[in-house]
């Protein structure tokens, strides 16, 4: 199991090279192991009938209880089979739509790594690692999108998913830990049998909250949707892969994975349901609006995210078998249609849906698969979006408390769609044929075996409704719901609600398909929708962004070398002595002093140096002073056992004098620059400084702490570390490997220092 | 003999500081120097300070006779004290070069960072 | 440079005592008070005397190699050191132990930790030396 999430980044770091050499084929070979993995997934199907689970265990940080776990349950393999299966098939469409492109090689590096990120949160069992992946999906997902990185506008729309989806990361990531927190555990598997638990934790709603702010920014729910229509600057296999399989259905599979756990409140119902339901109507309401077949694709995926959530929300036994009904068909035909535009796209030179026209001559095969997944986005019968679609009325029409609100929404959304869908199907292949900048053809096999096969897949599914329940969906709803339960799906119900509000949306929709023109010359008037739209929330908090930096920089980055030293300082002060003078009141502590007449006199003397030196008005002076002061270190060392500090120092003290007399006669003569009010000023700061720390250290040598692990070590020093200075076994042995990171700050130290002699003497020749 | 340790590191700690808010970049040099002192005695200090108990284990012997001083604090210091000449040295060159390219001695006037 | 013919004398004198007390420094670190760091820091200070009383050329003729390889030989050393308990399955820098017997001097403790205080000693003598010579070299130019 851990081969199979970590293959996918293993084969990122050899795929760039695999490319060059396969050339043509490259796209044909790679997908074997997106394709092998899913027959792996398929191999595990057997283990998680009847809503069995599987724990697959690996150690990673035991000391903080974070794991490299898996969970493999129905829910996680219906994910992990759809980001394989698709996959395999984006894989080889990559191949042909960006064939011969410069930068293939690294764009199927990407895609390795953002597949195997992807497989990693849909099987994490660890919340830890799951976020881990998480982020790793929003970070290679801004590559993806940013792809064409040449682009200003491809740059910008990439950042924005980025911006909008790490923030959301985030408050995920508070979250979950205090998830873990109120389950006590960081494993999925635990915390979802503790449902209970969480439910009654008192901060469940702002955990509720910060979790969902994570999931909504992921899966684009309102307010956060705009996001994802701006991916499509990216290459389509990609819009196709993360609209269809991955990415936003990572927000949906978070929130179906911790219904167990969290779902069933009041909180969940609403929130889920309202902004499902409002986002369901937004995407469809704006699908209708785009004349770009991405866009009309980008705004129909919001809208299946919207329902998605909306289904989770409602979390009735109806909605959550629709829910999974309505993800697996939603996948299928999404990933056809998102390869099929970029079909049309890659062959005509054109997005526009208005510039095209009379293609199914021309790509007959094209036109034929787009009919079939435009009926399952459709939501009509015989296919799988149908029995999904019906599955989703039946579960509104019976939802708590919100029945109402969301049946009313998803019935106009329904309309929205089956036009969009009649749109996509029917408008760019039918009529005349037009005008486009690129002499059309049917697209090459490999782009389109991929809308077939999935195409296809959806006709069989809807005839056939028992496999895929067989297959999966029944151990994916035990997973989700938390308990087995029994269902069948037929395309035939009989005469009931659904099947009447379905042929109610059917026939509205045609009416606003063929009236399509006139719609969107309504549509156009409504401007205020690009005015006042959440997107401009967006760019109002990044450029009030931009000002705070500019102004903080602007007063604290201000040049002055001791501006920053006195505001790192007095910020030192202000936090450990003000808490010090919080939890101690004023009471310091002196000891009881007991002091030799030598000793007292090396004390002395090392404050007078230290006195002497910052009066001082000669280097030389001033160099001799500090050379006293570090003797006189060195004879505390001396008198207070530490013989090897003693002979450390006096050497460094021998060096240090050396040094500065190599480089101190080439730079300038002190000179007294500040004037008196500066100089009480730094007096008083760096009187209030040393004040602190004589004060807390007083305070700790008051304190009694619990037996220093040196004991330890000096009982090991003869016996394990065969030696008999202690100090030396502790450097070479006990923390040999601290000594190594010490010496390598000392060499890089030197190879500092030789670099800068080095540069300014070339720059001197040249 | 700590808590007049505390008076000694606390004096070496503000005169450090004082030096190190000076203008004159050779007044910082030395200023760096007084802070690693001062560091170093502050873990010395407080890591408990024994009159003649190195930690030695004599001949023949398994543990120290007597008691002794912990050796852990000096493990650390010792390489500090080390450490801190590496970065003085690179300091010390980072300066020189500053200042020969500025020709400035004033930190005030090395404010802008493309010179 | 500034060397004078009492300097120059004292340092000839003076070098090959101060190397040879470096490497006793080293070589008895684990039971007396010593080891790499000290040992080094010796050996830096005598061929920085030498830099004094004589010139940057003399000094690195006397020193055989380039004070950075020294640098990057103490560094490697130490690493390796860490690597045979490894071997042994064991966690890295496990101290592993050859104590072997020369006759007519004693038991020698061959060891890693040997091993690491050496490169301790190659890298303290390398950097220091490194540093000094560029600033006396900068000087020169």
């Amino acid at each position: 199991m851990l081969l199979a999430v970590l293959s996918g980044f293993i084969l990122a770091a050899c795929a760039p090279w695999l490319t060059r050499l396969l050339g043509d084929r490259a796209g044909w070979v790679l997908a074997l192991l997106p394709a092998a993995l899913f027959v792996y997934f398929l191999s595990w199907i057997p283990l998680t009938a009847g809503g069995a689970a599987e724990v697959v265990h690996y150690s990673w940080i035991p000391g903080l209880d974070i794991n490299l776990s898996f969970l493999v349950d129905g829910l996680s393999l219906l994910f992990a089979l759809l980001i394989s299966g698709i996959g395999t098939f984006i894989i080889i469409y990559s191949g042909g739509y960006l064939h011969g492109h410069e930068y293939l090689p690294r764009f199927y590096g990407i895609m390795f790594a953002f597949m195997a990120a992807m497989l990693g949160v849909v099987l994490s069992n660890n919340i830890i690692s799951l976020f881990v992946f998480w982020e790793l999906t929003s970070i290679t997902s801004y590559l993806l999108i940013g792809f064409n990185h040449e682009d200003k506008q491809a740059r910008w729309c990439a950042l924005q998913g980025l911006f909008v989806t790490v923030a959301g990361g985030l408050a995920l990531l508070a979250g979950l830990i205090m998830l873990a927190g109120a389950g006590g555990s960081f494993e999925l598997s635990e915390l979802l049998n503790s449902g209970d638990v969480l439910r009654d934790y008192p901060l469940y709603t702002g955990m509720l909250i910060l979790i969902l702010f994570g999931t909504f920014t992921k899966s684009a729910q309102v307010p956060f949707h705009f996001w994802l229509p701006n991916a499509m600057a990216a290459p389509t296999p990609v819009s196709a892969y993360l609209h269809s399989a991955t990415m936003v259905k990572a927000g949906i599979y978070l929130m179906a994975r911790l219904n167990p756990g969290l779902g069933g409140t009041d909180q969940w119902l609403y929130t889920l349901g309202l902004f499902g339901a409002v986002t369901m109507f937004t995407g469809s309401f704006m699908a209708l609006r785009s004349t770009d077949v991405k866009a009309m694709l980008a705004y129909s995926t919001i809208m299946a995210l919207g329902t998605l959530t909306m289904l989770i929300g409602i979390g009735t036994e109806a909605a959550i078998i629709a829910a999974l009904a309505f993800l697996l068909a939603h996948a299928l035909y999404k990933a056809a249609l998102f390869m099929l535009a970029g079909g049309l796209d890659h062959e005509t030179g054109t997005k526009n849906i208005l510039n095209m026209g009379g293609l199914r001559r021309l790509m007959p095969v094209s036109f034929i698969t787009a009919c079939v997944a435009a009926l399952s986005l459709a939501g009509l019968p015989p296919l799988f979006g149908f029995i999904a679609k019906e599955l989703m009325f039946e579960a509104t029409l019976h939802a708590p408390a919100i029945a109402t609100v969301t049946t009313v929404l998803a019935v106009i959304s329904a309309i929205m769609i089956m036009a969009v869908a009649a749109l996509f199907a029917l408008r760019p292949y039918t009529g005349k044929l037009k005008e486009t900048p690129k002499q059309p053809h049917e697209a090459p096999p490999s782009m389109l075996a991929g809308p077939v096969v999935l195409a296809a897949l959806s006709l069989v599914f809807g005839v056939a409704g028992f496999l895929p329940v067989q297959g999966i969906l029944h151990s994916a709803v035990a997973a989700v719901h938390g308990s087995p339960l029994e269902f069948k799906l037929y395309l035939w119900h009989g005469v009931n609600t659904p099947l009447l509000l379905s042929l109610l949306a059917v026939v509205t929709g045609l009416l606003v398909f063929a009236g399509w023109d006139r719609v969107l010359a309504v549509y156009r008037r409504l401007t205020f929708i690009d005015r006042f739209g959440p997107e401009r929330g967006y760019e109002r908090v990044m450029a009030a962004l931009v000002w705070v930096a500019e102004w903080q920089t602007r007063v604290l980055q201000n040049g002055y070398m001791r501006n920053y030293l006195i505001t790192i300082l007095l910020t030192a002060v202000a936090l450990a002595g003000g808490t010090f003078f919080i939890y101690t009141g004023n009471t310091v502590p002196f000891g009881t002093v007991d002091i030799t007449f030598y000793e007292a006199v090396i004390a002395a003397l090392i404050i007078a140096g230290a006195i002497v030196v910052s009066l001082m008005q000669s280097r030389l002076g001033a160099v001799a002073t500090v050379g006293m002061v570090g003797f006189g270190v060195a004879l505390i060392y001396v008198l207070f056992s530490a013989p090897d500090l003693a002979i450390t120092q006096i050497m460094v003290e021998t060096l240090t004098v050396i040094l500065l007399v190599l480089v101190l006669y080439r730079l300038p003569r002190f000179l007294n620059l500040s004037s008196t009010a500066a100089r009480i000023r730094d007096a008083l700061v760096a009187l209030l400084f040393g004040g602190m720390m004589t004060v807390l250290i007083l305070a700790v040598l008051d304190v009694e702490v619990v037996a220093p692990i040196s004991d330890q070590l000096v009982a090991w020093s003869y016996d394990e570390g065969h030696g008999r200075n202690i100090v030396n076994v502790i450097l070479v042995d006990f923390r040999a490997l601290d000594t190594l990171g010490e010496i390598f700050v000392v060499g890089l130290a030197a190879i500092g220092v030789y670099a800068m002699i080095r540069l300014r003497a070339e720059d001197k020749r040249s | 003999m700590e808590p007049v340790m505390a008076i000694v590191v606390g004096a070496l700690f503000a005169t450090s500081i004082y030096m190190m808010l000076r203008r004159s970049i050779v007044k910082l040099v030395i200023g760096l120097i007084l802070l690693s002192n001062a560091a170093n005695l502050l873990i010395f200090t407080v890591g408990g300070m024994k009159r003649g108990l190195p930690p030695l284990i004599d001949e023949g012997m398994k543990m120290p006779t007597g008691g002794w001083a912990d050796p852990l604090p000096q493990a650390l210091i010792l390489t500090a004290i080390v450490i801190s000449f590496g970065v003085l040295a690179f300091a010390v060159v980072l300066i020189h070069r500053a200042y020969e390219v500025v020709q400035e001695d004033d930190l005030d006037k090395m404010r802008s960072t493309d010179t | 440079m500034m060397g004078s013919l009492i300097l120059r004398t004292a340092a000839r004198f003076l070098l090959p005592l101060l190397l040879l007390f470096s490497l006793f420094m080293l070589l008895r670190g684990h039971d007396e008070p010593g080891g790499g760091f000290i040992a080094g820091l010796i050996a830096a200070v005598a061929f920085a005397l030498y830099l004094f009383a004589f010139d940057a050329a003399r000094t690195r003729q006397l020193l055989g190699v380039d004070p950075r390889l020294l640098l990057g030989l103490g560094l490697l050393a130490a690493t390796v050191s860490g690597l045979p308990s490894i071997l042994l399955g064991e966690a890295f820098f496990t101290a592993i132990w050859w104590p072997i017997d020369v006759p007519g001097f004693g038991e020698v403790k061959l060891s890693t930790p040997l091993l690491f205080d050496i490169g301790v000693y190659l890298l303290v003598l390398g950097a220091i030396m490194t540093i000094v010579l560029a600033l006396d070299e900068a000087e020169e130019e």
